[in-house]
């Protein structure tokens, strides 16, 4: 068995738990243990996939393995990871595991809303370990259902409209994508979809990449919260349930950035080239826009929805830039913006849970009431603004001296545009701290709260520890990213 | 030099111990544990300073530079890598010394002055962190680590100053603190992005021919830099912050907007003097302006204020001016022949430290006192306070310029620097020196001598401060009595080889009558219970006494701009338009796509007379068509 297929098979075997669970004590127990298990299984995979790289494999992806799926078609299942996928992998290990414990007490619905829960993350897995397009596709079109009902059921506010709004700005998405897929399929020649086939062979035309390539890109880019598409995500996060939040934005989202290198960058390089520019606005738009936004919002969640298209969209503009450090700095900002928006989120839904508001003018002084979470809530808040020794930081800094290795004016003015964002992000950050934390507290109904309970606290310091661990010491994951990220620039660097 | 390690990760440690479990502690224990840390960073500082300097010169005259620690921390291409490590060369060893010499100094002293307070824990695990990150930020061995540990000063400065945080000011000037200082970090970071690409590398030796190659681009790196530098030092027009730091708690003012944070600036300036003074002297000549405007506009709003916080704010300010002016009007790296301002401006910024921190104690003591930072809740105080008293007037004298204190040393070397300059620049700071005597005893005069607020110190007698407030105050003193004697040329010189200061007697006699004269304008005005000169020249100069007072406004430009227009035209715009125009293009693709299948569906209605009709009439105008043609 190979160990990358048990990323799927777990979940699935959760599913089959949650299906026979009676109680909500079994409920939780398949979901803790199955959840364990995830983590465990990504955090051994890290240390197999460094051992067998330490031991001189160098092959571009390891743990291979290939399934004939549905031979008409030539539809594989294979499977097979890279330092990227690997990171990308502990990611929503994370976030699944800590998400389970944001969820510890929801009601009502509890076993349908852990059955989507899992379904969900085996669409996510399943994206990461592929490396043959249309199985990559039917894994995200897997991941994308759930959120329509999870939102739909167990949101809040306008959860129908969101929802569905989501769903459809996402499938109209996949549509482009789909398109953009077979386009790259037939275009190539290639005898499967296999991502690695495709690019060895190296011959779709330019004329075709021309048209294969936006539609791929902005099929993916959307995911990512590529401006113009991004207005289904502060809807999305407004109403989605505080867990399917943190999972929406901590790895759904990185589905897009992650889509638009591997397939878009890597398979299309020449249109790529020619191509770039737009996209490089339209980010260079997303991450100041996106932080200007974020500045005058009232809600919690909408705060935060709006900076993660400011950090997402640094992720893509990254992307663009082409070079390894950049595109090294974009996994490692995929990374770090799933950890910190996924602690937002959490905090957030905590403090939603016991204030019934998001507004930012009904809150203040949550300082003296609820002290564990006021505290983590000004870690996300630094971790976000780029405080070093924490994620934000170092992902940031790569970004930015990747950014600047293009030495012509347009890439530098956009550059220097985009590095603007830190003190927008400052701003609005600091602004929302010192309106809902600080100051004493006038509401008399606040004044009686409780602090986090044990499961709230759990999934709040481990992902604390997450973001202080990967800003206090960067250089081995990122050594990981940097040699997984070389193959597929050098192959844009080709032409 | 192992041990140097020691002076980053006790800090540390202490910060972690507190910030995790300094909640079941007692307020004893938690200061204990953070005042006994700084101790021992202390003795390591010394020693280290001790150890650097006794082992002496090498072959070419100079100390050398010594990096006990340096890996790569993060890599960021082939090339370029951001290292983590300890650099020791003169500078850094003197600024060990004056940081943890202050900090620890205050960790003494808020045991008094913080005592009862609620969030003491807290107080020292944030003072902890402060410590470490500017401990890092002197001895960084790459411009990247420096900007690292800058970032977290910054971040430390804004956790204290907000550290009364249900106080609404100080919520307020806390995010001033940060963003405005964050404004100007964003000139250095692209400082560095440049500086990076064009020396290839980020330590501050790049290989020669890289920068020769480089042309105008390291300037230009420097320059933004430079603004970063001006931020964290409140240069002119980017201070506005550090008057309203001044919400923080008192020793918190000592340390980080007095001592050290606030001269991280001159310090950046001074790391990167050899490239200033080789590759872009005109950069340099304009630190030099920028600092003698600012020491200038300070000075002048400094004479008008009545908060006694903010007097020595912008006192701060007006000789960090000083400091820089010292740095700029260097034109050479040789001491002999236009290099002198680097070490009269390192002199300064070492005595300043001393003078400045004793300062601020003495207001905390005052403040401690009379429960408010109003002069108008002062005067006549001597008779209560004899020890604050007293050092206070020796920091006075001190920073007037008065010998043998020690400002009176680093001042003049400054003067004399800027006098070989040109003769302008040299008359210019002359004056502001002057002006500097004149506000610092007015408020001398104003805090314990003066108009006397009987009726509150009969309700509340002001009373001398308990000893762990005082004995600091007694050590800063003795200090700055002593520091001027030494020979600080012998450690710290722009070219590296030893220096022996030597007075210009032409300029200590002018800028000694100067501070006498001023001091003497000063006592003529201030001593007394009544005050009829000051009285009738602020009346006769009301709208530049308003002007003055208010800080000729530049808070209020600040404000226009923050909130009338980034606030108003921009962001509020932005979110607007996102709501109703980008969103509202996604809701009317939906309702297009709503209201034509709400059009097709009529011509789906199952009555087989409506089909047969459109039948008919189809194959009516396919016969027609078929006929015509």
């Amino acid at each position: 068995m190979n160990i990358l297929s048990l990323f799927v098979l777990v979940p699935l075997l959760m599913l089959l738990g949650l299906w026979l669970s009676k109680s909500i004590n079994q409920i939780r127990g398949v979901m803790v243990a199955g959840s364990t298990a995830l983590l465990g299984l990504a955090v051994a995979l890290v240390f197999m996939y460094l051992g067998e790289r330490a031991s001189g494999n160098t092959a571009e992806m390891l743990f291979m393995a290939d399934y004939v799926w549905y031979a008409p078609l030539n539809i594989h299942y294979t499977i097979g990871v890279d330092g990227i996928s690997v990171a990308m992998l502990l990611l929503s290990a994370i976030i699944v595991f800590t998400g389970t414990f944001a969820s510890w007490r929801l009601q009502p619905l509890t076993k349908e809303y852990f059955l989507w829960f899992c379904l969900l993350s085996l669409g996510v897995f399943g994206f990461f370990i592929c490396i043959d397009l249309f199985t990559m596709f039917m894994f995200y079109e897997v991941a994308l259902i759930p959120m329509y009902l999870l939102i739909g059921v167990w949101g809040s506010g306008r959860k129908e409209y969101s929802a569905m709004k989501l769903t459809l700005m996402l499938m109209g998405a996949s549509a482009l994508l789909l398109a953009g897929i077979l386009g790259i399929y037939f275009g190539s020649g290639a005898t499967t979809m296999n991502i690695l086939e495709i690019a060895a062979l190296h011959n779709i035309p330019f004329e075709q990449q021309c048209i294969w390539f936006p539609l791929t890109f902005i099929g993916f880019g959307v995911l990512g919260a590529l401006f113009p598409f991004h207005t289904w995500s502060p809807d999305g996060h407004a109403s989605a349930p505080t867990a399917v939040s943190m999972l929406h934005a901590g790895v759904l989202m990185k589905l897009g950035g992650y889509g638009c290198f591997r397939v878009a960058m890597y398979l299309m390089p020449e249109a790529a080239q020619e191509l770039s520019w737009i996209f490089i606005i339209l980010t260079t738009i997303s991450v100041v826009y996106g932080a200007f936004s974020a500045c005058v919002q009232k809600d919690l969640k909408y705060i935060n929805a709006y900076s993660s298209v400011s950090h997402c969209g640094l992720v893509l503009f990254a992307i663009l830039m082409m070079n390894s450090t950049a595109s090294t700095g974009a996994i490692l900002q995929m990374l770090s913006h799933g950890l910190m928006t996924a602690l937002f989120f959490a905090l957030i839904g905590m403090i939603y849970g016991r204030t019934h508001t998001r507004d930012i003018r009904e809150l203040n002084g949550l300082m003296r009431i609820m002290p564990f979470l006021a505290v983590g809530y000004v870690i996300a808040g630094l971790a976000n603004l780029g405080l070093p020794g924490l994620s934000g930081f170092i992902a940031e800094m790569t970004i930015f001296n990747g950014a600047f290795m293009n030495d012509d004016v347009f890439h530098r003015t956009v550059t220097i545009i985009a590095c603007t964002s830190i003190v927008i992000t400052a701003v609005y950050i600091l602004r929302v701290v010192g309106k809902i934390l600080y100051g004493t507290c006038t509401n008399e109904h606040h004044l009686k709260l409780t602090d986090a309970t044990w499961d709230e606290r759990l999934a709040v310091i481990f992902l604390v520890v997450a973001v202080a661990g990967l800003g206090l010491a960067p250089f081995w994951i990122s050594d990981m990213i940097h040699e997984s990220v070389l193959p597929i620039v050098s192959h844009l660097a080709l032409n | 030099m192992e041990y140097t390690i020691l002076i980053l990760l006790l800090p540390f440690l202490s910060f972690l111990v507190l910030g995790l479990a300094g909640m079941k502690m007692s307020n004893r224990l938690a200061g204990t544990i953070g005042t006994v840390v700084l101790g021992i960073v202390a003795v390591a500082s010394y020693y280290t300073a001790f150890d650097y300097f006794a082992a002496g010169r090498g072959a070419d005259g100079t100390f050398p530079t010594l990096m006990p620690y340096n890996a790569v921390w993060l890599p960021i291409s082939e090339s370029l890598h951001i290292d983590m490590g300890i650099l020791l060369d003169p500078i850094s060893v003197m600024m060990l010394v004056v940081i943890s010499t202050v900090s620890l100094m205050v960790h003494i002293y808020s045991f008094g002055y913080m005592k009862g307070e609620r969030g003491f824990q807290r107080y020292y695990a944030f003072l902890s962190l402060f410590t470490m990150s500017m401990l890092g930020l002197v001895v960084a061995t790459n411009i990247f680590q420096m900007y690292l540990f800058w970032e977290l000063v910054g971040v430390s400065s804004y956790l204290l100053i907000g550290f009364y945080y249900t106080k609404k000011e100080a919520i307020a000037a806390s995010k001033k603190a940060f963003i405005v200082t964050r404004f100007a970090d964003l000139g250095f970071l692209v400082g560095i992005l440049f500086y990076g690409y064009y020396a290839g590398t980020f330590t501050f030796t790049p290989q020669l021919q890289m920068l020769a190659s480089a042309g105008a681009m390291i300037p230009l790196a420097l320059g933004l830099m430079f603004i970063g530098g001006a931020g964290k030092s409140a240069m002119f027009p980017l201070h506005i912050w550090l008057p309203d730091a001044m919400e923080g708690p008192t020793p918190v003012s000592a340390l980080i907007h007095a001592a050290t944070m606030v001269v991280a600036g001159v310090y950046l300036v001074a790391r990167m003097f050899p490239l200033f003074i080789g590759y872009a002297p005109e950069v340099l000549h304009w630190v030099a302006y920028v600092g003698a405007f600012t020491a200038f506009y300070a000075a002048s709003v400094a004479c008008v204020q009545s908060d006694i916080k903010r007097v020595l704010a912008f006192s701060t300010i007006s000789q960090i001016g000083f400091m820089m002016v010292g740095l700029g009007v260097c034109t050479s790296a040789d001491p002999h022949d236009g290099g002198l301002g680097y070490m009269a401006g390192m002199f300064h910024l070492f005595t300043h430290a001393m003078f400045k921190a004793l300062l601020f104690l003495g207001a905390g003591c005052i403040i401690h006192a009379v429960h408010s930072n109003e002069m108008s809740a002062m005067g006549g105080l001597r008779k209560y306070m004899p020890v604050t008293h007293i050092t206070f007037l020796i920091a006075c004298l001190a920073i007037s310029g008065i010998p043998p204190f020690s400002g009176f040393f680093s001042k003049d070397e400054i003067l004399t620097a800027c006098f070989a300059f040109s003769p302008v620049m040299g008359w210019v700071m002359s004056f502001i020196a002057a002006m500097t005597a004149f506000y610092m005893f007015r408020l001398y005069y104003g805090i314990f001598w003066g108009r006397e607020n009987k009726e509150l110190h009969a309700r509340h007698v002001p009373h001398e401060a308990p000893l762990s407030m005082t004995v600091p105050l007694i050590f800063l003193a003795l200090v700055t009595c002593g520091a001027g004697f030494i020979p600080f040329g012998e450690f710290i010189s722009s070219n590296g080889q030893s220096y022996t200061i030597h007075l210009d007697s032409q300029v200590a006699i002018t800028s000694v009558c100067i501070a006498v004269v001023a001091i003497a304008v000063a006592t003529w005005m201030y001593l007394r219970e009544r005050q009829p000169v000051a009285d009738q020249l602020a009346k006769t100069f009301k709208g530049l006494h308003r002007a003055a007072y208010h800080r000729f406004y530049i808070d209020d430009i600040y404000q226009f701009v923050t909130h009338k227009v980034i606030f108003a035209c921009v962001s509020t715009p932005i979110a607007w338009f996102d709501r109703h125009v980008v969103d509202q293009f996604m809701n009317f693709l939906a309702w297009c796509t709503n209201a034509s299948s709400e059009e097709i569906r009529s011509w789906q209605s199952g009555n087989v007379q409506q089909y047969t009709r459109v039948f008919l009439g189809g194959v009516l105008v396919l016969v027609l068509v078929l006929l015509l043609i």
